[in-house]
């Protein structure tokens, strides 16, 4: 049977999808850490979406308070719920608003960081020889790059930006990926089922993508949401830097902001701690969900 | 050590990659960088000479190689904006970083890794179900956010430290070491080293709790404990000692990689250090500048990179037993 899949040989056959979320789910009630990183994750992604409809004003807007007086450095009040900034814009729409680019930073690098180091890792365990030599001098030269500063040099090479921090946030932390998976490949590609893929014909492409890749997936999934929090965390750093884009409405743009409007000086909590809060709370999901899922794929950790 | 010499080639080839990277880089930087200390006054000849003292007139190839030779002499160019040896200038950063990462790193290895042990023999209590959850927090955060609330609460609010610069302004010292070791400078030291300890000492105390749970459990210990050896020796001669190894590892790679990562702190605190000469003079187009602050950065990573491996192998016999014998 060169189409099994390698999973329903060594699992009792025919289990229905249901019946495998339902696994999930009970194994979930087990996991508080992974269930809280979850319900952290669901709360921000609420906020994303619904932001326009959750923020109370326009979050580029400057407001006016009375007759021609920018409003800023408000406090915290009913109609500001966080204050207001020195250039009169609403801390707390900001806030929400921030959710988006964070949300989409933090996705779509993380799947960039697990695509590209699956496929180094598969290709490099799987091919051997040259394909992963070649593999692992690249991932030692990628290692000797000092992350932040490489950030800020693209950033400024290129146009800043979220696309600049997600794609050098691919470049550089694809190699963790990468080895990990290749070391999994290596044990795997020994085994019974591959070999039989093997002699029945199929081809190389075939055994590395339908039979080897689904058996990584979920330790490439464990990496990909510590790389959710890498994401975030360097937009930040690289926004607070002055290598954001600057149009753009991010937690990280707004420590800066604060950070060069005297807010510090001034003692505005309220418009410094709140940022900082949000990307705490975001990379620690990924944490949480990551030393969750983790007991779910090395068992014997558990204990 | 036989794995010495490899491991060597090894950081110099990655070294050679990362200079060429480098080299690519700067190269394909936008706009051109004369314009930027050039007023509109300046003639063709004056541009061209001035291209022409940076070697910039030559072709792509040429420059690389020259590039090569210089680094190899240790020569980095002259800085576009200062006018003088970008060596000069990292040189008068360096020890400002290299004080702050080593005295950071220091505070937070001895924390985490007493900390670490502790938790350990406090599993499933309360202390554990709160100080896990901090230590992740504390690597959550953004070192420059924990930085910036430290500044609000220390600096700005009870006055009690200097918010920025390494030194009272107009303060001389009769030598760098009289500077590094002066009151003043320590004094400026506190909030900056505060803050990246915080964020780095999460690192070793999960380590060493993990190892250290791991470790406990080994046949050793229960051998040691058959032979009615105290607590506190199976804490520290045995079970501590082996735990102590991926601590040690992550210690000279938290050296390499804070080197680089300490350009947001330096930034917050206005720190006189590498990561702030990379910023400034990236933002400011000063390329040789920023290119030399940068490998030197990478010359770091890489060589703590090379450390960690050989000190991981020297430690634990069992990974290279055959080069040993």
């Amino acid at each position: 049977m060169p189409g099994a899949s390698p999973a329903s040989a060594a699992l009792p056959r025919s289990r229905p999808a249901p019946g495998a979320l339902r696994a999930a789910l009970g194994f979930l009630r087990g996991q508080p850490f992974a269930i809280a990183g979850l319900a952290i994750y669901l709360i921000f992604l609420i906020f994303a979406v619904f932001a326009d409809q959750i923020a109370t004003h326009d979050p580029r807007q400057i407001l006016f308070s009375g007759a021609y007086r920018v409003a800023r450095y408000l406090p915290p009040s009913e109609t500001h719920y966080l204050g207001t900034t020195s250039g009169g814009r609403d801390i707390f729409s900001q806030l929400v608003h921030g959710t988006r680019s964070a949300l989409k930073v933090g996705v779509t690098a993380a799947l960039c960081v697990v695509l590209l180091g699956s496929l180094m890792g598969l290709l490099a365990g799987y091919l051997g020889g040259w394909v992963d030599r070649v593999i692992m001098r690249l991932s030692d030269i990628v290692l000797g790059l000092p992350f932040l500063p490489f950030v800020l040099v693209i950033s400024a090479l290129t146009r800043p930006g979220l696309l600049t921090v997600v794609a050098s946030v691919a470049l550089l932390l694809w190699p963790n990926t990468a080895r990990v998976i290749r070391s999994q490949v290596l044990s795997l590609r020994e085994r019974g089922w591959v070999e039989a893929a093997r002699v029945t014909g199929c081809s190389t492409a075939r055994i590395i993508f339908v039979h080897i890749a689904p058996q990584v997936a979920p330790l490439a999934a464990l990496y990909g949401s510590i790389a959710v929090g890498w994401a975030i965390l360097t937009e930040a750093s690289a926004s607070f830097l002055g290598f954001g884009d600057p149009a753009a409405i991010s937690w990280g743009l707004m420590l800066q902001d604060a950070f060069a409007n005297q807010a510090l000086s001034r003692e505005a909590w309220n418009w410094f701690v709140p940022p900082g809060l949000c990307i705490v709370a975001l990379v620690l999901a990924g944490f949480l969900v990551s030393r969750g899922s983790e007991k779910l794929l090395f068992p014997k950790l558990g204990d | 050590m036989k794995r010495l010499p490899g491991r060597l080639g090894q950081a110099i080839l990655v070294l050679w990659a990362v200079a060429s990277v480098t080299f690519l880089l700067f190269r394909l930087m936008p706009g051109d960088p004369t314009l930027n200390f050039l007023s509109e006054s300046f003639s063709e000849e004056m541009r061209a000479a001035l291209l022409a003292s940076f070697g910039l007139d030559r072709p792509l190839p040429e420059q690389y190689v020259l590039y090569l030779g210089s680094l190899l002499r240790g020569d980095l160019g002259v800085s576009f904006l200062q006018k003088r040896p970008v060596a000069d200038i990292l040189l008068e950063a360096l020890p400002n970083t290299v004080a702050l990462t080593v005295t950071a790193l220091l505070v937070a290895y001895a924390f985490g890794i007493v900390a670490g042990a502790f938790l350990a023999f406090a599993r499933g209590t309360v202390t554990e179900g709160i100080a896990i959850p901090a230590a992740l927090i504390t690597r959550a955060a953004p070192e420059f956010w924990l930085g910036m609330i430290l500044l609000a609460w220390l600096s700005f609010g009870w006055g009690i430290f200097p918010s920025s610069g390494a030194n009272q302004a107009g303060s001389e010292f009769s030598s760098e070491w009289a500077r590094l070791t002066s009151a003043d400078f320590l004094w400026h030291l506190v909030l900056p080293a505060l803050t990246l300890a915080l964020y780095l000492q999460g690192l070793p105390l999960l380590l060493m709790r993990a190892t250290m749970l791991e470790v406990l459990n080994d046949e050793f210990i229960v051998m040691a404990r058959m032979k009615g050896l105290s607590r506190w020796a199976i804490v520290m001669r045995h079970a501590a000692r082996n735990a102590l190894l991926p601590v040690a590892t992550a210690f000279a790679l938290g050296l390499g990689q804070s080197f680089g990562g300490n350009v947001v702190i330096e930034t917050v605190f206005s720190w006189p250090g590498l990561g702030r000469v990379l910023v400034s003079a990236v933002q400011g187009a000063d390329y040789p500048l920023a290119q030399g602050a940068f490998i030197m950065i990478a010359f770091v990573l890489v060589t703590m990179n090379m450390v960690a491996d050989l000190l991981y192998a020297w430690l634990d016999p069992r990974v290279s037993v055959g080069a040993r014998r």
